[in-house]
């Protein structure tokens, strides 16, 4: 790259030469120009004040990026809605409700007695993802099963009833899962996942 | 020319002096733009408890300030940026310093004022619109389904959202108590316009309306609200009186706090921020100085 | 850019990496090696404060585009979203907001200082235009930033500004409002509008960081200019940027975030209007529209001519003025230090430029002096707020195509010392220096 020099001003680069990087003897001015070489050179003579200056500065420098970085994090309307209550009464025995749940779908099942006894009849069953069905229902609360309606494979919606145990069949990749919704057939590697959740009356459900 | 005659100190604070002065013109710019020639009467002095760097808002009196927006100004003004579960966040009239970690939406005393409100919502099984419960989650129940509605149950006229209402006029809370203690009958030659009020502190020009010397026309302008505010309109629970002073006074300070929720949050950060300032400040003062120490300039 | 680099690699990464690409080198060269005048005093640390404002504005502004709606129904709600629920949203956008205003206090002093001490004079012609070119994508940048969060301010400052351009009609027929309706996407401000200055108050901060990157190389080819105008002549004119300046700007830096910090957290809509908190409302207007404190200036010369399209080009020519400055004034002497008349009209400029500000704010009507009354609605007559700003505007244009063109010929000049170093020098001159100073790293 050609070096531009404007003509007539004086260069102000100044040549190593000129800056006195050689021996300084009989040239104290350049000497006072080099105080930051000498001062860089011996870390042992770094004042005290520049370290304490730069530590606060870096203190400074953490105070301000936390608020940047936390703003991203869920806002309180998002925190709001991480749970809902749910009426289920009119949820007839042998039908799911669908609720959508930070985002995602939820199965709110109400289990028929057949499919109660399927699913504890398989228990100890072999199956990629072991569980027995009193594991992922409430105590009292059986014939309610609530997952969350995401396959454990990549992420598709089961369809509900369908596949060979009743429970529920993902068309995306074949998956099967049981009336527990436990794996039984399938690439996904886990169970339908169980939300939080707690009854809150006895046809109110509190998820999340 | 400056820095020859004076020391580094002194062209410091000269530096400082400019900066004064000209961030001085800034507001006074900004803040004579903002108060722009009106012929209202200037607001009157009331103070409120979150005034100044230092300022908090007193709970009980946000409770009170709640209760009269509840009970009075929600029949027509809706405040469609708050949610039930703003009211129980750190700070608000409903926090419990006892649990103060309780995420805002599970807030007991949340949810119960949301559940004595209902909400349009639609009907999953049948599509159709419906009144279900609120929740702490949902914004504060509107009086009108639209503008449309306010506006025909009101005359025309539109009651203000007033979630930011603070913050929307000039002098804040003060104007507000001004104005809604400051209604007064009409002066003589002062012809009223039908649905309308004379307020010496609201906004407007009335000159038509005037029929005296025109350089005598009376503060203040009209506006479409009766006087809403007083003695006894609202029981207060905690057996303040209920004069109309206070219940002004409540509302504006909970107007204010709803404009601005975060208002002493942020003062208080603001006085930490400071106070780190002027230490880093120093030391890279210091630090400054001991470089240069020897630099003849 | 330009002379001899004393950077040496110390690891072999360095090397490695210096071979490939010398980011290391320039970082040294421009920021830690540089050459500087010694006796810069505070006025030159306000390019480094601006560099601060420019990355607080961008890290901020990002951050707020995060949770920003763009669209004319949603907008002024997610404004408040973020003042609300967003994490620590409201400091973010009041340090967005307030630094807007910082952001321009510092480019005003800035540009004062390239006034008063003459740096737009040769051999920095370019670097001056590059600033210029700074501060108009600054003002688009701003302008359209306020248009965002959709108040009756936001949205009235659009109506107005994009109206001037139809005053263009009265030049050829049809084409201002051509230009008016392809600026607004529609009939009118309209949501077509606010998407397209939500993807343009993005993109500008970005062009003006790489305009800034030209403006310091164009700076650093002649170095920079010093409190007395005259050229570097040696090395002890000079000290390198690191430590010096580094920690220098820092500290002044700091001051100026002392200020900052005050406005943010202590009076964060004073430089506001409470109008601008009232979502948009195309059917009423606000009684009083104007425009943000920094514009305010420009907005007085705006009205103060009685055309409309004269009024335009007036607001124009009053930011060509800079543009043009340095073929304007004739002055051989840089620094107004030792140019006594000049310095005394350049005082009343900035004194004309703040009354300007202040007539800007003012509607056009106000009486400034009162003389006499009206016979007839009794109401105060006088000296005028347009008057005044008649007044100011023709001395604010007769400041750079009469008094700095003239000045320079006919002024008598203070003798200008002959290198930096000369004013700090003892009697007895440079013989004296030698043996006199200790390295400052020495204790005592």
């Amino acid at each position: 790259m050609r070096r531009l020099r404007p003509t007539g001003w004086n260069n102000t680069r100044l040549r190593a030469a000129d800056r006195g990087a050689g021996p300084t003897k009989g040239n104290d001015v350049a000497e006072t120009v080099n105080a930051h070489e000498t001062q860089g050179a011996d870390p042992n003579r770094r004042d005290f004040i520049h370290i304490a200056a730069l530590a606060t500065g870096a203190v400074g420098a953490a105070a301000v990026a936390w608020p940047l970085i936390d703003s991203m994090n869920p806002s309180g309307d998002t925190l709001a809605l991480a749970s809902i209550e749910q009426d289920i009464s009119k949820v007839v025995e042998g039908q799911q409700l669908v609720v959508k749940w930070r985002g995602k779908p939820v199965f709110v099942r109400h289990r028929t007695a057949a499919e109660i006894a399927a699913s504890v009849k398989d228990d100890h069953a072999e199956m990629r993802d072991p569980a027995t069905d009193a594991s992922r229902t409430k105590p009292g609360k059986q014939e309610w099963l609530i997952v969350i309606g995401v396959c454990t494979h990549l992420g598709c919606v089961p369809n509900f009833g369908t596949g060979d145990y009743g429970g529920w069949f993902c068309p995306c990749h074949g998956s099967v899962y049981d009336t527990a919704g436990r794996i039984r057939k399938g690439p996904a590697p886990r169970n339908l996942d169980l939300p939080t959740y707690e009854f809150t009356g006895p046809t109110k459900v509190k998820i999340g | 020319m400056i820095s020859s005659t004076m020391g580094r100190s002194g062209v410091t604070g000269l530096r400082v002096l400019a900066l004064a002065v000209l961030a001085f013109a800034a507001a006074n710019l900004g803040g004579g733009v903002a108060q722009a020639k009106t012929n209202a009467k200037e607001p009157q002095e009331v103070s409120f408890t979150f005034e100044g760097p230092f300022g908090r808002f007193d709970q009980a009196e946000l409770q009170r300030g709640f209760k009269v927006y509840a009970e009075v100004c929600s029949a027509c003004h809706s405040m469609n940026l708050l949610s039930y579960r703003d009211l129980a966040q750190p700070g608000g009239p409903f926090w419990d310093p006892k649990h103060p970690n309780l995420a805002p939406a599970e807030s007991p005393y949340a949810k119960a004022i949301a559940a004595q409100y209902k909400v349009p919502d639609i009907d999953p099984d049948t599509g159709d619109v419906i009144q279900r419960t609120a929740t702490a989650a949902d914004h504060f129940k509107a009086p009108f389904a639209n503008e449309y509605a306010a506006r025909a149950a009101n005359g025309g006229a539109l009651p203000p959202d007033l979630s930011v209402i603070a913050r929307a006029r000039e002098g804040g809370p003060a104007y507000i108590y001004s104005l809604l203690l400051g209604y007064e009958d009409a002066p003589a030659n002062l012809t009223v316009p039908d649905g309308k009020y004379y307020n010496p502190y609201m906004a407007g020009d009335m000159s038509s309306y005037w029929k005296g010397p025109k350089d005598k026309v009376p503060e203040g302008g009209f506006i479409s609200m009766a006087r809403q505010i007083v003695d006894d309109r609202v029981q207060f629970d905690d057996k303040t009186p209920s004069t109309s002073a206070n219940e002004a006074h409540a509302v504006a300070t909970f107007l204010a706090w709803a404009a601005d929720p975060h208002q002493v949050e942020r003062k208080q950060t603001g006085i930490a921020v400071m106070l780190f300032l002027f230490v880093f400040t120093l030391l890279t003062y210091l630090s400054y100085r001991r470089i240069w120490r020897n630099i003849a300039h | 850019m330009s002379g001899h680099s004393n950077y040496e690699p110390k690891t072999g990464f360095e090397r490695w990496l210096d071979v490939r690409l010398p980011i290391v080198r320039m970082a040294y060269d421009t920021a830690i090696d540089f050459p500087t005048p010694k006796n810069l005093n505070y006025w030159w640390t306000f390019g480094g404060i601006l560099a601060v404002c420019l990355v607080i504005q961008i890290i901020t502004g990002v951050v707020l585009a995060m949770h920003y709606v763009a669209n004319a129904g949603l907008a002024f709600n997610s404004v408040e979203h973020i003042m609300r629920d967003v994490n620590h949203g409201w400091m973010i956008r009041y340090i967005h907001a307030n630094g807007a205003s910082m952001f321009f206090l510092a480019v005003y002093v800035h540009i004062a200082r390239g006034l008063y001490y003459g740096s737009y004079k040769a051999p920095r012609e370019i670097l001056w235009l590059l600033g210029c070119v700074i501060y108009l994508l600054m003002m688009a940048t701003a302008f359209m930033g306020y248009v965002l969060p959709w108040g009756q301010m936001s949205y009235y400052g659009a109506v107005v500004i994009t109206n001037l351009f139809s005053a263009f009609d009265n030049v050829i027929p049809g084409v201002g409002t051509a230009i008016t309706t392809w600026l607004w996407g529609g009939f009118a401000v309209d949501n077509a509008t606010l998407n397209r200055f939500f993807s343009l108050h993005y993109l500008l901060p970005f062009m003006i960081a790489g305009v800034v990157g030209l403006h310091i190389w164009a700076l650093h080819v002649p170095g920079n200019n010093n409190p007395v105008g005259v050229d570097v002549k040696s090395k002890q004119d000079t000290v390198p940027f690191h430590p010096y300046y580094t920690v220098k700007d820092g500290f002044a830096i700091l001051v100026f975030m002392i200020l900052f910090a005050w406005f943010v957290f202590f009076a964060p809509e004073a430089l506001g209007h409470a109008d601008n908190q009232v979502p948009a409302n195309p059917l009423a207007t606000p009684s009083h529209i104007v425009p943000e404190w920094y514009f305010l200036p420009f907005y007085a010369i705006l009205r103060a001519v009685p055309d409309k399209l004269l009024g335009v080009l007036g607001m124009f020519g009053s930011i060509a003025m800079l543009f043009i400055l340095p073929w304007l004034d004739t002055s051989k002497v840089r620094s107004m230090r030792y140019r006594p008349m000049a310095r005394w009209f350049f005082f009343l400029f900035i004194a004309a430029t703040i009354g300007l500000g202040w007539c800007g704010g003012k509607l056009p009507d106000d009486v400034v002096i009162p003389i006499g009354h009206d016979a007839v609605t009794g109401e105060a007559t006088g000296f005028t707020v347009v008057m005044m700003s008649r007044v100011l505007a023709i001395y604010y244009f007769a400041y750079f195509l009469v008094v700095l063109p003239a000045l320079g010929l006919l002024e008598k000049t203070l003798p200008v010392p002959e290198t930096i170093s000369t004013p700090v020098l003892p009697k007895g001159g440079a013989a004296m220096l030698s043996g006199a100073t200790a390295s400052p790293e020495k204790k005592g």
